[in-house]
């Protein structure tokens, strides 16, 4: 099969006039500003020629003059197409993580420091497609979301973003296109799956409820925000405004183990690591107290947002360097 | 997996609906660049077309939806098919243009787009330029700015949806602004080419009046009621006295009863400039008459580059004048010509048609017995003008066959042409060779400039006859009719109010002191602007030190101009970036010094973790480390920015010293 030769990263990183990702805020330098005409700016090119014909042709002074008025116009907009893009300030803001399946939000924020405004200023992923169009008013920060499908799980790096503008004429296309060290961590996409037995392992086939655990009621301790509301001593409450949360004992039951291990042997990596996620999600949702257990790495048992955050983490990272 | 398909491009012109503002800025300026057609278009055009405007405009303002392809396209051909049916052709100037105009109206009906606004655009600019084969005055200069304005305003409009007017009326004055120069520099530079590259339209330069090659009755007195231009003569030195204007055209032969014909133009070397007159320096501007013949004083005494001698002094240019002509003349004035004059032409000057007019040749022939000789013969012939009370008027009585016999016996009143007609018929029935010279008589001088400015009105005819020993001479017999014709000019010789032209009339003195300011502008607009040609090209580039440049020159020069003015907006562009703002300045300053210090702070740390991690790492400084972070964090997101609290800031920055 025959195939394009690639280009050299290097001599590319050149042509464009940066070497990706890059760090911080990136200004828009005029190196890498790019001008091309538009098929109206061709349209218009053809009107010029025939507008300067019928002037040589009929000797008409003023036509001549018109068309000399519009080849400025066409001069003066070109340089006026590039200053809306050049010299335009780009940083890459925090993503917030997501499942897989679901869109992460980029976000870029436009500094213009200069005195003028900057309108219609297209946005666009090139890997995904997505894109859209903002307005900087002179001297302002403005945020821009890109919304950016992450398929896979891992950590999805934003990749090239391309800036275009046609103002103020429609004449001509100027763009640049920028790299941000920006990232997103994509977490499995979850798997719909009862919760494995406590304290058993794998294979067992035994079933037993996990809410059998939070039976033996042990005592009170102080309200924590991410108690469920379930296990909350509601009767107390009533009686002196005291928020308490109740208090089972029986580690073995209210502890739960999620393993890598536990899962049947067919399923693969990435199927694995969709059930882990839902069962993370299912053990938090129940208020137990659980831990992960994967090859290589052990998250010891607990509960709360920062916990599970991290659970799914350690399945959105698993495998990669 | 979820894969989007690439989505369509929200910057395409074709995909972007046009804004109400914007369309109402593109009817606008259609308005403006057809109004000059819609004058002279049928009424019906002009009808149909506002009638397609005003469709679209309530369209716009009532949110109806814009009429079907099909029913556009049945307009179109009823349309074209009119068209036809009224000019019986479609690729003719003026059907063209009016076409154009109707076009301008069903594209407007389908302007959905910013694609389809910039089109309606580009027929602007179109409809424009076929104005300009009507008219280049000032007026239409300053309508053409206009338009051009409005279209710039709604392309910007077009680029930028939603953007506030008054922006985009900036964005759009600065573009402008640099179109300018760069404008100037193709206007001043551009190698320009003479004449058409290819033939114009049979129609091409309708509906010009002028003088023509045939004089019958009547049809010089229609050219005394146009105000129209017909050239402007700027001399160098003195400006000959009002019974020294006569501008010499065409010379006129054959006369058919009716009619005088001027007959083939016969070219000849130039002829030796007269003797015993006084010379005169002057410079014709010329508005083009698509004709050949160049006016000049009378006598021409050399010819202008592209231009010959005809045997009876004319002077014609070698192409027609088609666009306004520049050339510089010397005359004679009260010289005498061709003392020994061809035989052949002195019997052609002498041919009469049989069976006409009996009582002017009984009267000539009279003249013939009782003269002594020639000259004796053209006295009594002056000294019957001069005392038959003839009346001067510009609405003569019409003429039946014997038209000379009507003049001189019945009507007694009637034009210069009238009365050159005559005499020249009664000199060669008295066997006098005489020739009819049309041309003009006169001319305004403008007070402001001192440039002499002649109408249509201004349209003569006299006689020159040839006599032994002193060749042809002029004979005015008008001036022997109506003395003051010559003195005074048109207005003072016709009785008050006789369908003048209104400037011509002498109660409106102020009106034309106004005016001469105004024509004197217009000269050196058509001079400067309009009469920009290659050799005035030439000249300008003489002035820059490039003496006999040619068109390689030329794009040399403007390459390098345009190159300039390039540079210099590309320059502007990278000037106008703003000073930066203080507060950040500052920070960045203060990152600087702690980053020094080996504490860098990271992409996305913000201020307070950044302070804060450095407070620590960097006990010695912590306070006015917390405190440069905490005026930052307060200027920089807070709702207000004290100037004190700013400067306050820069000086914490500059004091810190960090161990």
């Amino acid at each position: 099969m025959l195939r394009a030769p690639r280009p050299n990263p290097r001599l590319l990183n050149w042509f464009y006039g940066f070497t990706p990702p890059e760090r911080g805020a990136v200004l828009l330098r005029h190196r890498r500003v790019y001008i091309v005409p538009t098929r109206l700016g061709w349209m218009f090119a053809a009107t010029l020629g025939l507008l300067l014909l019928g002037s040589i042709n009929y000797a008409l002074a003023l036509g001549f003059v018109l068309a000399f008025a519009l080849a400025g116009i066409g001069l003066a907009g070109m340089v006026h197409t590039a200053r809306n893009l050049a010299l335009l300030s780009v940083s890459a803001g925090r993503a917030e993580p997501v499942f897989a399946g679901e869109a992460a939000q980029f976000r870029l924020y436009l500094e213009n420091r200069a005195r003028f405004d900057r309108p219609a200023i297209l946005l666009r992923h090139l890997a995904s497609g997505a894109q859209l169009v903002v307005h900087v008013p002179a001297g302002a920060l403005t945020e821009a979301v890109l919304a950016v499908p992450a398929a896979r799980r891992g950590r999805l790096a934003l990749g090239r973003v391309m800036l275009e503008t046609r103002f103020p004429l429609g004449w001509y296309r100027s763009w640049s296109y920028i790299e941000p060290d920006a990232g997103c961590v994509v977490y499995p996409r979850p798997e719909r799956a009862p919760l494995p037995p406590a304290g058993l392992h794998a294979g067992t086939g035994a079933a037993r409820a996990l809410g059998s655990g939070n039976d033996d009621f042990s005592g009170l301790r102080g309200y924590q925000r991410s108690d469920s509301p379930r296990h909350m001593a509601w009767k107390v409450f009533a009686r002196s405004d005291n928020l308490l949360t109740k208090q089972f004992s029986g580690d073995a039951a209210t502890e739960l183990w999620l393993e890598w291990e536990q899962l049947p042997a067919g399923l693969d990596t990435e199927a694995r690591l969709s059930r882990l996620a839902g069962w993370v999600l299912a053990a938090e949702r129940t208020g137990a107290r659980y831990g992960l257990r994967l090859p290589g790495q052990d998250i010891a048992p607990a509960r709360g947002d920062a916990h599970c955050t991290a659970c799914l983490q350690a399945l959105a990272l698993f495998g990669t360097p | 997996m979820t894969t989007l398909l690439p989505a369509a491009h929200p910057l395409a012109p074709e995909l972007r609906a046009v804004g109400g503002r914007e369309l109402a800025g593109l009817i606008l300026a259609l308005l403006l660049v057809a109004a000059p057609h819609a004058l002279r278009a049928p009424w019906w055009v002009t009808l149909l077309t506002l009638g397609l405007y005003a469709w679209r405009a309530a369209a716009l303002l009532n949110h109806w939806p814009l009429p079907r392809r099909t029913l556009l396209l049945l307009i179109t051909m009823a349309a074209v098919l009119a068209i036809w049916l009224q000019y019986r052709m479609l690729f003719g100037r003026v059907p063209g243009i009016v076409l154009l105009v109707l076009f301008s109206g069903l594209k407007l009906l389908e302007t959905r787009t910013h694609r389809d606004a910039a089109v309606v655009a580009f027929v602007c600019c179109f409809l424009l330029i076929t104005n300009f084969l009507y008219s280049q005055s000032i007026p239409t200069a300053l309508l053409m700015v206009a338009a051009l304005a409005a279209i710039t305003v709604t392309l910007v409009g077009c680029s930028a949806p939603g953007r506030p007017l008054r922006a985009n009326l900036r964005s759009s004055a600065l573009l402008l602004a640099h179109a300018a120069p760069a404008a100037l520099v193709l206007f001043l530079l551009f190698p320009r080419v003479p004449g058409p590259m290819w033939g114009l339209p049979q129609d091409a330069q309708s509906g010009v009046t002028g003088l023509s090659d045939t004089m019958s009755p009547g049809n010089v007195s229609e050219l005394a009621q146009s105000d129209a231009l017909v050239f402007r003569a700027e001399f160098a030195g003195a400006i000959p006295s009002p019974r020294q204007r006569y501008w010499r055209g065409p010379v006129l032969w054959d006369f058919d009863g009716r009619n005088w014909r001027a007959g083939p133009a016969l070219l000849i070397e130039p002829p030796p400039a007269p003797q015993g007159g006084r010379n005169y320096r002057y410079a014709m501007l010329l508005e083009p008459h698509q004709r050949n013949w160049l006016f000049a004083l009378e006598t021409p005494a050399q010819r202008p580059a592209n231009a010959n001698f005809t045997v009876d002094r004319q002077l014609v240019s070698v192409l027609p004048v088609r666009s306004r002509l520049r050339y510089d003349m010397v005359s004679v004035a009260d010289g005498h010509t061709e003392v020994h004059e061809r035989e052949a032409l002195l019997r052609r000057a002498l041919r009469l048609p049989d069976d006409y007019n009996p009582r002017a040749m009984a009267l000539a022939a009279e003249w013939r017995r009782d003269a002594r000789d020639a000259e004796d013969l053209l006295l009594r012939a002056v000294g019957y003008f001069r005392n038959a009370k003839f009346s001067y008027t510009l609405e003569p009585p019409l003429l039946g066959r014997d038209a000379v016999d009507e003049f001189l016996f019945v009507t007694r009143s009637g034009f210069c042409e009238h009365f050159a007609s005559a005499f020249a018929y009664l000199m060669r029935a008295a066997g006098v060779p005489a020739r009819v010279v049309t041309g003009y008589l006169g001319g305004d001088p403008n007070p402001i400039d001192g440039i002499l400015t002649v109408r249509q009105s201004d349209a003569h005819a006299w006689v020159e006859v040839h006599l032994a020993g002193r060749g042809w001479t002029r004979v005015d017999p008008t001036a022997a009719a109506v003395p003051g014709r010559l003195d005074f000019g048109l207005a003072r010789s016709v009785p008050a109010g006789a369908g003048l032209p209104l400037l011509m009339r002498p109660q409106l003195e102020w009106l034309r002191g106004l005016r001469h300011s105004w024509e004197a502008l217009v000269h050196q607009w058509n001079l400067r602007v309009l009469g920009y040609n290659p050799e005035r090209q030439r000249e300008f580039m003489s002035w820059l030190g490039v003496e006999g440049a040619d068109w390689r020159d030329l794009a040399v020069a403007l390459a390098a101009a345009l190159g300039a003015i390039a540079l210099l907006l590309l320059a502007w562009s990278l000037r106008r970036r703003a000073r930066p703002d203080p507060v950040q300045s500052a920070w960045q300053s203060f990152c600087r010094k702690l980053a020094s210090r080996g504490v860098e702070r990271w992409p996305h740390e913000g201020p307070r973790d950044y302070s804060e991690r450095a407070a620590q790492r960097m006990p010695g400084a912590s306070d006015p480390i917390r405190h440069i972070a905490a005026l930052y964090v307060e200027l920089r997101y807070g709702r207000e920015r004290p100037p004190e609290r700013i400067g306050e800031l820069a000086q914490c920055v500059r004091v810190l010293r960090l161990a």
